[in-house]
């Protein structure tokens, strides 16, 4: 199975809400999220609360919740690490190196932890909206939310032919590694430049053909699909419940 | 006589580059018909079959089903002639098996239930019901041939069109899609060197060589006469010799 369906086909409360309702419902919590004070620490630790609970119903395994996340943390702690050195305000601990000074400000630190909570729930949410989501459910759940189709075609193709690309690019990389045993370094990587040269001619005239094989069916420009199920009452409640509880956390905020 | 459904007269194409690919091809094809056409590689086989459903526009004149291939009738020609590609990647874009076969009814604006029914329908014809939401990735390659098949039976073409359906094939793969194909009851023109398998679906025969018909006539006459094959890079199939 590919990596991104991994858990998709899990039987849940989660999994079987129309994906249209968990896009909308991750949404508005990214949103709620994104928009809440940076010291309303209660406010941040019902997120989190809420966040392992949804988890949880899903069945997800956490290990593999965690594993997602590890993927993305790196990138955000990289960005913002700076951030508790440049900002200007309260001195908290300074250091000096030759001439300059190394200072830690409080606001410089509350701005980090501001960052750095924010961007690790938020991902939290799109883990748990994408796991428990096939990637195909996911495409029409953008279409059914009036996402333009020729964006969510491109999404669509990107899917269908990626895996298509890698084993084109893994049989040319065997085929290299079979014919250059010996060889510098430098060859090498001037090898795998024509091949990649190869990958990309390969796959603009597979664009051709796959355009060729539309224009077959009819195809005129247009996207048609077949129209989406109802939403059940329980879709309705699942957004009804999270909007509530993330009003309910705006309440939380004016109480710290 | 059965009625003509394809008449072809003096179609020339050559290539963007300048390089000839067809070359003044005269051929009628009439209702019913499954007519092979055969030659070695680069012949020009594909190049004829494109030209069929207008993807590719020569100097000469071709008539299908009445109308002459033109810009204004080209969506009714792609309806009524179907093309399976000889790369099922290539011919199954869509995230699953379902939206593949139903993408070509969808374009033609069939209401959602017939396009269920096509779709049930098509796989049934081709032995893949119960795929409807697999993923073509995941399929073998007989199974993605079989899905692109199907993809094209849910338009219910008058002429299907087949680039080496047998292709790449392993022998069980090979044998169902030819089974399959046997089964249709429309036109077919099938572009092949698979020569068993024009022998055994194929009543009437053409040798395309260099963007020439060499020769036209019953299949079974056409792969015995060992001169004729062998001088345009084919060779007399083992169940003749």
């Amino acid at each position: 199975m590919d990596y991104i369906n991994k858990y998709a086909s899990i039987q849940s409360i989660i999994h079987r809400r129309d994906p249209r309702v968990k896009v909308i419902a991750f949404v508005i919590f990214v949103v709620f999220i994104v928009l809440t004070k940076t010291e309303s620490f209660t406010a941040f630790a019902f997120y989190g609360i809420l966040i392992f609970t949804l988890i949880l119903m899903s069945r997800i395994p956490i290990k593999y919740v965690i594993k997602r996340s590890i993927t993305i943390i790196p990138f955000v702690l990289f960005i913002a690490i700076f951030i508790p050195f440049l900002k200007e305000g309260r001195i908290l601990w300074s250091y000096p190196v030759g001439s300059m000074k190394l200072t830690i400000t409080y606001e410089g630190l509350m701005m980090f932890w501001n960052v750095i909570i924010k961007a690790c729930l938020s991902a939290l949410c799109m883990i748990i909206l994408t796991a428990s989501t096939g990637f195909f459910q996911l495409l029409k759940a953008l279409e059914g939310l009036k996402i333009p189709r020729i964006i969510v075609m491109i999404f669509s193709f990107m899917h269908r032919y990626f895996f298509i690309l890698q084993e084109e690019l893994m049989m040319m990389k065997r085929a290299k590694e079979s014919r250059s045993v010996n060889g510098r370094r430098w060859q090498h990587i001037k090898a795998l430049a024509n091949i990649l040269g190869v990958l990309f001619i390969k796959s603009y005239e597979r664009g051709e053909a796959v355009y060729l094989a539309m224009c077959s069916r009819g195809f005129d420009g247009s996207i048609r699909t077949i129209e989406h199920p109802r939403l059940t009452n329980r879709d309705v409640y699942f957004v009804l419940i999270i909007a509530a509880l993330l009003v309910f956390s705006k309440f939380l905020e004016l109480l710290i | 006589m059965a009625k003509k459904v394809i008449e072809i007269k003096n179609l020339s194409y050559s290539y963007p580059d300048g390089t000839p690919a067809l070359k003044s091809i005269d051929l009628d094809v009439s209702e019913g018909d499954t007519l092979g056409i055969v030659g070695p590689n680069g012949a020009g086989k594909s190049t004829l079959l494109l030209h069929l459903n207008g993807i590719l526009r020569g100097n000469g004149n071709i008539k299908v089903l009445d109308s002459e291939v033109s810009e204004k009738k080209l969506k009714h020609i792609r309806s009524k002639v179907g093309m399976v590609f000889q790369d099922p990647d290539n011919q199954l874009f869509m995230p699953t098996v379902f939206e593949d076969v139903a993408f070509g009814p969808l374009n033609y604006g069939l209401p959602p239930e017939e396009v269920r029914y096509r779709v049930r329908d098509a796989l049934k014809a081709v032995e893949m019901s119960g795929f409807e939401d697999r993923v073509p990735h995941h399929l073998s390659f007989g199974e993605k041939k079989r899905v692109s098949l199907a993809t094209i039976l849910s338009m219910s073409p008058d002429i299907i069109l087949l680039d080496e359906p047998t292709s790449n094939l392993d022998p069980r793969g090979r044998r169902k899609v030819i089974e399959v194909i046997g089964n249709l009851k429309v036109t077919k023109i099938i572009a092949t060197h698979d020569l068993e398998m024009a022998l055994e679906l194929c009543e009437r025969g053409v040798i395309l060589d260099s963007g020439r018909i060499i020769a036209d006539g019953q299949m079974l006459d056409i792969l015995k006469n060992k001169d004729l094959l062998e001088a345009h890079g084919l060779e007399v199939p083992y169940s003749l010799r």
